[in-house]
C-alpha cells in the first residue's frame, strides 16, 4: 500500500519536543487575557455528612473578591442525571459540584471563591467557614467487602465476567498441586504532574472557547454543553498540551464545571486550577481484595482456575473495569470461575487509571501462578509455557496474534533468567538478598471510532487534523509520521492540528486505542486523498495514469507515479494545478471491524523480569533490572513507544512498592494528599531499564496493524516485583504495596 | 496587582529575569512562581504542587536551582533568576534542552522545564559525577511519566560533553 517505511517505524524525535523543552508549550492554565477572574475551590474536611451552615461573609470582604459561590447561591445548571453523564461514566448519579449541602466525600467541593487575583481567591477561601453535621463515614474495604454485590447495572464497554466453565470447584479439590490465596491492594492516585485546570474566555452569553485539562476535549465540550444548555457549536474545547493523565482526565472534574459556571454567571473571563490537595478526592485507582485458586496436575496443566475480585466504589456511582477475566483468558485451563463485585464505601468514585482492571487482576493472578509454581517445585517461567493457550477460551473467539512465546524467549534472554537458582534464599550480594521474579502481562488491543482529514497542499505541505489528544503519549509524532509517509514528504512538512473540539470527532485518549484508531483514521484519508489525486491526474489530457488503479500509483518524490516504474507519472503540483486548485482534502473514518469481531480478538501481551536486592539488616527493597518484552503489534515510533513502556514499568514499580492512598478510616479523611507523603518513584529509585518490541505481525488488529502501547507496559510489573520479592526472602506478601515496615517485621522472624 | 489594598501592600523590587532588568512592585504574599506564571505571562516554569514537593517549579537563582514556589518574590530583590525560557528557545535550544530531544526525556513534557533547569544547576554545582549521583540529585524532580532514566541519559551526555572529570569518572 505504502514505500517501504522511511519515517514510519524509525525513531523520529517527537515534533512537539522543542516547544516542551523549552517552556513554549501551553498548558491548560497557561492561557491568558487582562481582566481575567481566578478561582479557588474550598473543600469539605469531613467525609461523610452534611454542611450546616456556610459562612462566607470575611471571604466576599476580602480585598479583590468578586462572588463566592456554594450550595446556596449556585446558578442553576441540568436537572437530570443523564445529563450530567460524561462518556465514559459509570452506571450512577454523576457527582454535582455545589448543589447540595449533603457531602458524600473527604475533599468534596463546598465553595469556590472568584477574585481579581489568583492570591486574592486563595487567601478569601481560607477564611470561608463551614459548620457540618459529620456523619460516621466508612472508608475501609477490608471492613466492608462482605457486604459486596454484584453490579445490577453494567459500565458501558466493560465486559462482566464470563459464566464459569467445567467443574473449577471439583478439578481444584481433586488436583496434586492446589494454591488460594487472598491478595489487598490499596488505592492508588494517578498525580499527573499537572494541576487540573480550565481557562474559560467568554467571549459572549452563549460563546466560550475553554483551554481544559482534558483526555477528550469533545468529551468536555459535549459535558458542559449538557449540563448549561449551550450549543456544542458555539463552545470550543481545547486541549494542546495535557501534562499527563493516566486516565484521571478521562472524566471532567469539577474546576471545568466551577470555571464555566463562573464564566457565564459573571460574564467573564476565568480561570480555576486545583491545588495537588484537591485532586486526591478524585478519581482514583481502587482498593480491592481478591482471592485467587488455582489448582494444577503432576506435570504442572493448569485444573481449575478461580479468581474473586471485590473492588471499591462511591455510593453514587458502581464504577466497573475488567480485572478476573484476565484469569480467563491467560493460559489454557477448560475449569474456570470468575466473579466480580463492589462494595461501598464513603469516597469519591474511582477511575480509570492506567491498565484499568487488568494492572489490578493480573497482578494477583500472577502473583499466584508463581506461587503455585513454587508448590509444584517448578520454574515459573516454564508453568508459563506450558498453559500458553492461542485462543481466548472466555468468549471462544481466536487471537489476531500472540508473540508472547517470543517475548518470554527474548525476555528471559536479555534478562539471564537461565542463571535464577530456584530455591528461595538462595541468591545473595553481600548483604543484600538477591530475588528474579517474572510475570506475564496482558491488555486488550481495542479501536474505537474515530475521523480524520487530511490535506495535501500545492507548496507540498500535508495537513492532518482530528480531535485527538496527546496526553505524552506521542500523538503529534505518530500522526506526523503518518502523514509525512503518506505523500513521501519530510516531517517537518506536516502540519498536525489536534487537540481541538472541532476537529473531526474521535473518542477520548484512554485505554491504548488512539494511534490504533486516529492513525488508522489518517491513513484511510490519506488514501482517499491519493485517490482524489489520481481522478483529477485521469482528467488530464494524454495523463499516462489513465488506465491506473489507486492500488497501482504511489506518491514519490512530489509526483503521483506507478508504483512499479516511477518514471510514469504526474506532478502533484500539476494535477493541482489542473484544476485551479491550491489544495485537496478528505475525510477518513475508522472503526472496530464488528464482523470480524464475532470470530477474533485482540491483546497486547507482555513478558516482565525484575530482580530486586533487599538488605536484609535495613529492610531496604531496590528494584536493580528490569526487562520488558512486549509483543503490540507494529511499532510506529521505537522512541516514543520505548517510553511508554518505561512509563509503564516506573508506575508498577510503584504499585509494588510505594503507592497508597491512606486513609484515615476514623474520619474517612486522606491522610498523605500531597507528593511528600503519597510515594511515587523518583529517579533513584529507578534503574536502567531494557525494553524489548518482538516482532508481531497482526492485519487484524486494526488497518495499520497497530496494537497501542499506553497500558501494557505497567500490567503485571508489579507481581514480577513481588516474585522477585519472594525469591529473594522466601516471604510471600500479598499486601500491596510492599512497603519496608512489612519486609522488617517479616524478617525479624528470620 | 489589580485590587488597592494589594497596591498599597506592594514592595518595589528590581530583579534580572532572562538576562533583562525588571522594576516590579509585588504584593509581599506573592510567590516567584506565581509571579512567573501570572503578571510576568512566563508558564515554562510548571506548578505540580506548591509546597516543593515535587520540583516542577524549579528555577536558577544566581545560579542555584530553586523550587520558585517556595521562594517570595518580594526576598528576591537585585537576583538574578534565569527560567526554561531563559535557557533557550526552539532554534536556539541550550544543550540540555536539545539532549532531552534527542533522548526523549519526557513524555507529557510538564515537569520537563523544572527537571532541565535542576541539570543545569546539578552541573555547576560539580557535585554528580557518576550515573548514580545525577540520579541520587536530580531525585527531587518527580516525573509521572517516568521517563528517569532517558532523563538520565540526557544529562549524562551534556555532562560528558563538558566536563572531562565527569567523563573519566564515568568509564
Amino acid at each position: 500500500m505504502f514505500n517501504p517505511s522511511k519515517i514510519v517505524g524509525v525513531p523520529v524525535s517527537r515534533i512537539d519536543g522543542p516547544l516542551k523543552v523549552s517552556g513554549k508549550a501551553p498548558y491548560a492554565a497557561e492561557h491568558y487575557e487582562p481582566g481575567m477572574l481566578h478561582g479557588a475551590v474550598v473543600v469539605s474536611t469531613i467525609a461523610s455528612g452534611k454542611i450546616r451552615s456556610i459562612d462566607t461573609s470575611k471571604a466576599e470582604a476580602f480585598p479583590g473578591v468578586v462572588k463566592v459561590y456554594t450550595h446556596e447561591n449556585r446558578p442553576s445548571a441540568a436537572w437530570w442525571d443523564s445529563k450530567w453523564q460524561d462518556s465514559v461514566a459509570p452506571p450512577g448519579s454523576p457527582f454535582r459540584p455545589l448543589e447540595k449541602p449533603q457531602i458524600q466525600y473527604d475533599g468534596q467541593p463546598v465553595a469556590l471563591v472568584i477574585a481579581e487575583t489568583y492570591e486574592a481567591a486563595r487567601d478569601a477561601a481560607s477564611l470561608v467557614t463551614v459548620e457540618y453535621k459529620a456523619e460516621t463515614p466508612e472508608t475501609n474495604l477490608l471492613k466492608v467487602y462482605p457486604n459486596s454485590y454484584e453490579p445490577k447495572k453494567k459500565r458501558s464497554g466493560i465486559q462482566p465476567p464470563p459464566k464459569p466453565r467445567g467443574k473449577p470447584e471439583e478439578a481444584f479439590a481433586g488436583a496434586a498441586y492446589r494454591i488460594s490465596a487472598e491478595y489487598v491492594m490499596e488505592g492508588e492516585h494517578h498525580n499527573p504532574m499537572e494541576l487540573f485546570a480550565t481557562t474559560v474566555f467568554w467571549e459572549n452569553d452563549k460563546q466560550l472557547t475553554v483551554h481544559d485539562k482534558t483526555q477528550g476535549s469533545q468529551a468536555s465540550r459535549d459535558y458542559i454543553c449538557n449540563i448549561f444548555g449551550l450549543d456544542p457549536d458555539d463552545v470550543v474545547v481545547k486541549n494542546a498540551y495535557v501534562g499527563g493523565a493516566f486516565g484521571q482526565g478521562l472524566r471532567p472534574k469539577h474546576q471545568l464545571f466551577l470555571a464555566v459556571m463562573a464564566s457565564l454567571d459573571l460574564k467573564r473571563s476565568v480561570k480555576v486550577e486545583m491545588s495537588r490537595q484537591e485532586m486526591f478526592a478524585l478519581t482514583w485507582r481502587p482498593s480491592s481484595v481478591q482471592t485467587v485458586s488455582l489448582a494444577a496436575d503432576a506435570d504442572g496443566m493448569l485444573q481449575s482456575v478461580m479468581h474473586h475480585a471485590v473492588e471499591a466504589t462511591s455510593r453514587y456511582e458502581d464504577y466497573q473495569e475488567t480485572v478476573v477475566n484476565w484469569s480467563g483468558l491467560a493460559y489454557k485451563c477448560d475449569n474456570a470461575k470468575l466473579t466480580y463485585e463492589l462494595a461501598q464505601v464513603d469516597m469519591s468514585t474511582p477511575g480509570d487509571m492506567r491498565a484499568p482492571g487488568a494492572a489490578t487482576g493480573v497482578l494477583a493472578l500472577e502473583s499466584a501462578m508463581d506461587e503455585l509454581a513454587s508448590e509444584i517445585g517448578m520454574d515459573p517461567l516454564e508453568l508459563r509455557v506450558k498453559n500458553f493457550i492461542h485462543f481466548d477460551q472466555n468468549d471462544d473467539k481466536q487471537l489476531t496474534s500472540k508473540a508472547l512465546h517470543s517475548c518470554y524467549r527474548e525476555g528471559a534472554a536479555a534478562f539471564g533468567w537461565n542463571q535464577r537458582s530456584t530455591a528461595p534464599r538462595s541468591m545473595r550480594d553481600g548483604h543484600d538478598l538477591v530475588g528474579w521474579g517474572m510475570a506475564t502481562g496482558f491488555w486488550e488491543a481495542g479501536m474505537a471510532q474515530a475521523e480524520a482529514k487530511v490535506r495535501y497542499a500545492i507548496d507540498g505541505k500535508v495537513t492532518v487534523s482530528a480531535a485527538a489528544t496527546d496526553i505524552g503519549t506521542g500523538t503529534y509524532t505518530i500522526l506526523a509520521q503518518l502523514g509525512a509517509e503518506a505523500f513521501d514528504v519530510p516531517i517537518e512538512s506536516v502540519h498536525v492540528a489536534i487537540a481541538d473540539s472541532t476537529l473531526p470527532t474521535t473518542g477520548v485518549e484512554g485505554g491504548s486505542w488512539t494511534a490504533a484508531s486516529t492513525g488508522s483514521a489518517v491513513q484511510i484519508a490519506a488514501e482517499a486523498v491519493k485517490a482524489t489525486l489520481l481522478d483529477m491526474a485521469q482528467d488530464m489530457d494524454a495523463s499516462p495514469l489513465a488506465d491506473a488503479t489507486p492500488e497501482e500509483v504511489v506518491i514519490r518524490d512530489g509526483r503521483l507515479v506507478l508504483d512499479v516504474n516511477s518514471q510514469v507519472g504526474v506532478a502533484l503540483s500539476d494535477i493541482l494545478a489542473s484544476k485551479q486548485l491550491s489544495s485537496v482534502e478528505e475525510p477518513g473514518k475508522a472503526g472496530p471491524d464488528m464482523l470480524q469481531m464475532r470470530k477474533f480478538v485482540s491483546y497486547t501481551h507482555s513478558a516482565v523480569f525484575v530482580e530486586v536486592k533487599i538488605d536484609e539488616q535495613l529492610g531496604v527493597i531496590r528494584v536493580t533490572r528490569v526487562v520488558s518484552a512486549i509483543g503490540a503489534g507494529r511499532i510506529l515510533n521505537p522512541k516514543t513507544a520505548r517510553s511508554q513502556i518505561l512509563g509503564g514499568i516506573v508506575m508498577g514499580i510503584g504499585m509494588a512498592l510505594h503507592e497508597e492512598g491512606m486513609i484515615d478510616h476514623r474520619t474517612g479523611r486522606i491522610m498523605n494528599h500531597n507528593l511528600a507523603e503519597y510515594h511515587v518513584p523518583v529517579h533513584a529509585d529507578i534503574p536502567d531499564l531494557e525494553v524489548i518490541f518482538v516482532e508481531e505481525h497482526d492485519d487484524k488488529a486494526s488497518p495499520i496493524g497497530v496494537k497501542g502501547l499506553g497500558e501494557i507496559g505497567i500490567v503485571g510489573v508489579a507481581s514480577a516485583v513481588a516474585n522477585a520479592i519472594y525469591h529473594a526472602t522466601g516471604t510471600r506478601f500479598r499486601h500491596f504495596p510492599i512497603t519496608i515496615d512489612k519486609i522488617l517485621e517479616s524478617e525479624l522472624k528470620h | 496587582m489589580l485590587q488597592a489594598d494589594a497596591e498599597r501592600m506592594a514592595i518595589p523590587i528590581v530583579i534580572t529575569l532572562n538576562g533583562r532588568q525588571e522594576q516590579l512592585n509585588v504584593a509581599p504574599w506573592v510567590t516567584l512562581l506565581d509571579l512567573l506564571r501570572g503578571p510576568m505571562e512566563l508558564p515554562g516554569t510548571k506548578k505540580g504542587c506548591d509546597h516543593g514537593q515535587c520540583g516542577a517549579c524549579t528555577v536558577l537563582i544566581d545560579g542555584q536551582r530553586v523550587n520558585s514556589c517556595l521562594k517570595l518574590a518580594v526576598t528576591l530583590d537585585g537576583a538574578e533568576i534565569t527560567t526554561i525560557e531563559g535557557l533557550g528557545q526552539p532554534g536556539n535550544l541550550h544543550p540540555l534542552q536539545q539532549a532531552f530531544v534527542d533522548h526523549d526525556a519526557y513524555q507529557c513534557g510538564y515537569c520537563t522545564p523544572g527537571q532541565i533547569c535542576s541539570a543545569a544547576g546539578l552541573m555547576s554545582e560539580g557535585h554528580a559525577h557518576s550515573r548514580e549521583e545525577i540520579r541520587e540529585l536530580m531525585s527531587g524532580n518527580l516525573c509521572r511519566c517516568g521517563a528517569y532514566t532517558n532523563i538520565a541519559d540526557a544529562i549524562e551526555q551534556v555532562m560528558g560533553q563538558t566536563s572531562k572529570d565527569f567523563k573519566e569518572a564515568a568509564e
